[in-house]
This record gives C-alpha cells, structure tokens and sequence, in this order.
C-alpha cells in the first residue's frame, strides 16, 4: 500500500519532448513507473524512445487519457505555460496532477487553485506542487524527480516541502525503507499539503510512522500540528529548516521568508513540540528519533 | 518603496501625487522651489516607521526642503542608509483610511483588508477595534469587478462623499495587484482631503519575483544597484541564488532546503568555536558543474568576513563524481585566488567515486568529512582557528 501513486498508476508526462521531461522520464522508466505517453501540441501523432521504449506523444491531455487510459501527469513545462497546462489536465479529468515546474508565478497557481476548487473540477483532480520534486512509491512508481536508487519500500511515510532534504532523510532512513515519500513543494501556495499527507498517511495501513520536514515560511507547520493533535494515531517526528534565516529575506524557496514574527522555525517547532512530535535539530538528529521508534515498533 | 509604488499607481489610474525623487539637499530645494507651498521631504527606504525615525519631515520653504533633506539623506533607518528622498505637496489628510489587496496563503485565495479608521496606525486598530478592519476573501478566478468593489466598499463603510471615488479606487488598485503580479498592495494612508478628494498619501507594492521573470522584464528597472549589496548583485549577475548573512562560515550546496538546514547545523556547530556563524546562503541547485561551482566560490571567498567554506552536496540527480569533478574543475579555475579552507561532505548518487576523485586531488585546501554534522564542525573549527 501507498498513498496516491501505486504500481497500477497510468502515467503521461506534459513536456515530454523537453530536456527535463524526457531526462526524468527516462528515470521514472528506470524507477519501474508505467508511463504510458506524453503530450505535445506540436508533436501529436510523433513517439519518442526513452530507455528503450517507444512512447506516444499526444496533442492534449484528453487524447492521451482517451487514448492510454492514463491516471497521472507530471508536468515538465516552462513556467509561463504551467497555469494552462494545469487547467488543461484538470479539464480532462486527470486524477493526480504533478507538477515539478519551480519559478511558476504566484497568481497563476493561485487561479489553478481556484480552479481545483471550483465545479470546473468534476473529476476530482489532486494537484501536488508546483515546484517540487513529486511522489515516489519505492519499488512501484515514481512521477517526479527523486532519485528511486536512494531507499527502498518500508514502513515510513515522508512529508517534505523540500526535494534535497527529501532525498537526505530518504537516505539517512534508507535500511527501514519507504511506504511513500511526497514533496509538496516550497512556493506559498501548493495543491497538497503537509495536512493532506498526514491524512492519507494517517489512513494507509502500510505507513507505520510519519517523517514531516517543514520550513521556515508560512503557517502550514503550525496548523498541521493542530491536525496532528485531533487526527493522527501514528507517531510523528519532524524537522524544519531555517532557523538562521533572517526576517524578509527570501531563502531559495519563494515560500521561505519569514515576515515579521509569523513564519519563523522556532514558532513551528514548538508548535508541533506541543502535539507531541519529535522535533529533530539536524537532519540526521530528526532521523535518529525516527529510527529509535521504528525499533521500538 | 514608497515612489515606486506611486509610480504603479498612477499607472493603473489609483489617484495619487506622485512628487519628485531626489538624492541631494540641492535637488530637494529646487524640487520644493517647483511645486510650491509646504512641502513633505519622506525618505525613501525599504522600511516602515519612517516617520517615527526622524524620516518624513514637513518643510514651509524651499530652505527648510534644503535643511531637512541634508538631515534625511545619509540617516539610517532600520539599517538601511538613506540615499534619496520623494519631495511632495503637502496635503494634510481630514481622514486616514487603510486598503490592501493582499496573498493570503493559509488559505490559497486573495485577501482584502480594510478600514476607515486608522490609517498610519492600521495595527493599532486592529488590537484595540478589529472589528472596524475589514477582511473580506476574494476568489482568484473571479477577482474584484465593480459589483465586488461595492460590495468592499459598502462593508468597509466608506463615507457617502466618498464613497464612489472608493469604488473606483478599489478596482484600479486590484489592477496593479494582478496587472503587476504583486504579492501585496497597500495604500496607507489612503486620504480623505480637503474636497472630499479621495487619494493614495502612501504606498507599498510587493512583487512576485518568478512573475517578474516570467512576464514583467519592466520590472528589473525598481532594482537599484547601490542598496543592494555588492556580493548580491554580483551572484545575482552569474545567475546564483545568494543571501549574504552576517558570519565566518561560506556556505555552498544543492537544493534550497538542505542549504538552509546547512546554515542551522553550521549555527549550532559554532556554539562550541566561538560562536561562528554561517556567512551566506548559496543554493547551486542541480547542475553543480565546474563553472557554477567556481562562480560560487568566486562570490563566497570575495566576502572578506569568510573564514573557512563549507560545501555540503547530496547527489539525488546530481551524482557526487560530477560534483566532486566540478570542485576539481573550480580551483583550478580559481587557481591562486583560492586561499580558503574548503570542508566538503559529499553524499548519496556515486559517493564512493566522488570522495575518490577529492582524495586523488589532494589538494591543501580541502578536507573532506562524511557527515553534514561532522563537516559543519570542522568548517566551524577552521573558521575559529
């Protein structure tokens, strides 16, 4: 079991013929993910070999699912077309919509977000990202970039608004293995959130333990803690990032700046101290909570 | 700053007096010589309570532009050095209102905040008389029409005399809000004057950087060179995601988030070296090739206050051998300029290969730890030596 992806997931990559989409669709091939197609207005009809295999490319996301009987697209395409690529693929009633793309402006995921939540949104479409590194369900399907050599299947479920941090932790827990690993992504507004994956966590008989890695920014720590409190049976260790980071100075992610008194590291740690998750100091620290409950399980 | 924001204004048709910008006490007086009467000198910085500083001044003549802009210009407000002044029209409010168009991402919408009481001290009311600070969401697939401008309007309880010039107001602001691709507008005060004339007296305008990139390249022209700092325009020119901090340790690695763990595990590590802190965030992201490592340490080891630098990569996508080569590749590049301690904690993708690349190079100036918290103690250690 797993949360959102597993191995029966279809996949089409929006972007495909692109350099990033056809690098890591190559990689998700490798990782054992069942792609099925991609799309490319002005590619329709062609077909591109990536790891051997030759792939369709359609001319929009309808034709693909029509065609493929696709489940989940991962998005590779410039920012500028990102907002329209999300529309597109909501409208053909897409279930899982990944989007890797970093650097999409605020007010186009804002729209797209406003769009998910409309009756535009029949299917029931799940947006994870932008600007994030996507899901991997190790030894059954990845769509998005995490590297599948870094950790195996296991009992821990994965929670992270960062790709890199997402990767340390994956490898720092790598002897125990993963139920999934989800990146949600680090600009302000995201279409899964920590609370989404506590859910679907929550409810998978397979995660045994939970690993939530936050930033500074924002307030979603905080009221995923509130969550934590009320929903969440399993154990909870967490992590978060930029305690050093200084007030209205944006770290990287256009998510990470800490404005005035909210949004800082030390107000989500004991936030989340105060549910009674574990908070790591360091990476390998948060990791070493993790491994003494997994022993104790 | 203040200026700029009005400029957005007037473009989109919010009323607002625009004045003139200047840098000297000679170009204060002249301005305040051309517009006539009492005039208001108000530094211009990236900060509020410039008023409370000592940075917004009211002038009755031209000499008095002169003597309060030779004190503004050069005073430091919040840190920040005062290097120009907005010279405009003195136009004493009979009422202060506050308006903002705001992103609010706890709940993945818009935000407008309101009120027509306050004005400068919006954060007052909002303690004392929250009821009074209107909050009303607004839908970013609908936005703000005349009927939702009425609609803010009416609850904010704009003054009849007013009232229309406020639903005016309200839809040229949502304007620059999304025609500018802003994370924020706010119009405080906004001002009731003489005439019942409704007009933005102050302003802050936020805006999103990755819309700046994608679709507004006008936007490059509210960056000014001299208040930024020199190490942040140079990384910026070689296209590095960069923030210079204030300590001994240089930073390197991939990833936005791993580097800001680098610099809390750096911080806690340099509790037992004299408190050493870290000197800059440096995010390399995914291709940590020669060049771009070379273009990072170039930037890192020109900060005079480094000490020692820590690079800390995980290879994901990256593979460490290509980073390690990549380090390689930078000092010889650098060659001479070099002169730093480097402490390299290489992880993940082809670990092996890469500590092995590092070990044959045998350079004097690299140390390589395996551990993100054993390196951070040794770039700490080298920093205190």
């Amino acid at each position: 079991m797993s949360i959102y992806l597993n191995k029966d997931s279809k996949i089409i990559v929006q972007g495909i013929t692109g350099g990033m989409g056809a690098k890591h669709t190559n990689l998700m091939l490798q990782a054992g993910s069942n792609i099925v197609g991609g799309v490319n207005a002005r590619k329709a009809g062609t077909t591109v070999e990536l790891n051997g295999q030759e792939l369709p490319v359609f001319g929009t996301v309808a034709e693909a699912m029509a065609a493929t009987g696709a489940d989940v697209s991962v998005a590779f395409v410039p920012p500028a077309f990102t907002k329209d690529a999300c529309i597109e693929a909501i409208d053909a009633g897409i279930g899982l919509l990944v989007v890797i793309t970093e650097g999409v402006p605020v007010q186009d995921t804002a729209e797209v977000w406003s769009y998910l939540q409309s009756a535009a949104n029949t299917a029931g479409t799940r947006m994870i990202g932008p600007n994030c590194p996507g899901i991997i369900t190790p030894g059954e399907s990845l769509a998005g970039i995490t590297p599948h050599t870094i950790a195996g299947t296991g009992p821990v479920g994965l929670v992270s608004k960062s790709g890199t941090l997402t990767y340390q932790m994956m490898y720092e827990l790598k002897d125990f293995g993963f139920s999934t690993a989800i990146g949600i992504g680090g600009d302000p507004i995201v279409g899964t959130t920590h609370i989404d994956a506590l859910a679907a966590f929550e409810a998978d008989p397979d995660t045994k333990a939970i690993v939530m890695i936050g930033e500074i920014g924002g307030d979603a720590e905080e009221r995923a803690a509130a969550y934590i409190k009320d929903h969440v049976t399993k154990p909870v260790v967490g992590y978060v990032a930029g305690f050093t980071a200084p007030e209205g100075k944006t770290m990287g992610h256009a998510g990470a700046i800490v404005s005035g008194s909210s949004g800082t590291a030390q107000a989500k740690k004991e936030a989340l101290e105060a549910v009674g998750v574990k908070v790591g100091k360091t990476p390998s620290e948060t990791a070493a909570l993790m491994r003494a409950i997994l022993q104790a399980l | 700053m203040e200026y700029q924001a009005k400029e957005l204004f007037a473009k989109h048709g919010v009323a607002t007096t625009l004045g003139e910008v200047v840098e000297t006490a000679e170009a204060a007086k002249a301005a305040a010589e051309k517009i006539g009467g009492v005039t208001v000198i108000k530094a211009q910085v990236k900060a509020g309570g410039r008023g409370k500083a000592g940075g917004v001044k009211l002038a009755k003549t031209a000499d008095e532009a002169f003597e309060h802009a030779s004190n503004i210009l050069g005073m430091e407000i919040k840190g920040l050095t005062v290097n120009r002044v907005l010279v405009t029209p003195a136009t004493p409010p009979e009422e202060e209102y506050y308006f903002s168009f705001l992103l609010d991402r706890s709940n993945r919408q818009y935000l407008c905040i309101a009120s027509v009481e306050g004005g400068v001290e919006i954060e007052e009311v909002a303690k004392t008389n929250p009821e009074a600070v209107r909050q009303i969401a607004i839908d970013p697939g609908t936005g703000v029409d005349e009927a939702k401008a009425r609609e803010i309007a009416t609850d904010a309880k704009f003054p009849e005399p007013v009232f229309e010039q406020a639903v005016t107001m309200i839809q040229a602001l949502y304007q620059v809000f999304v025609e500018e691709d802003a994370t924020l507008v706010e119009v405080n005060p906004l001002a009731r004057l003489a005439g019942d004339k409704l007009e933005a007296l102050d302003g802050k305008v936020s805006l999103d950087e990755n819309a700046s990139e994608v679709r507004h390249p006008e936007h490059e022209e509210f960056v000014i060179r001299d208040e930024q700092d020199p190490l942040e325009a140079k990384a910026k020119d070689k296209g590095l995601n960069y923030v210079k901090l204030d300590g001994q340790v240089g930073i390197i690695g991939n990833g936005a988030g791993l580097v800001m763990s680098t610099l809390d595990v750096v911080a806690y590590a340099g509790e037992a070296h004299g408190g050493v802190k870290p000197a800059n965030f440096l995010d390399i992201g995914g291709g940590a090739n020669a060049q771009v490592m070379a273009d990072g340490l170039d930037v890192i080891l020109n900060d005079p206050q480094v000490k020692s630098v820590f690079v800390n990569v995980f290879g994901g996508i990256t593979a460490c051998d290509e980073v390690a080569s990549g380090i390689k590749g930078a000092l010889e590049i650098l060659g001479d300029s070099a002169t730093k301690p480097l402490v390299v904690r290489l992880d993940g993708n082809n670990v092996e290969k890469g500590r092995q690349i590092l070990d044959e190079l045998n350079h004097p100036l690299v140390t390589q730890v395996d551990t993100m918290d054993g390196a951070a103690d040794k770039a700490a250690e080298l920093a205190n030596a």
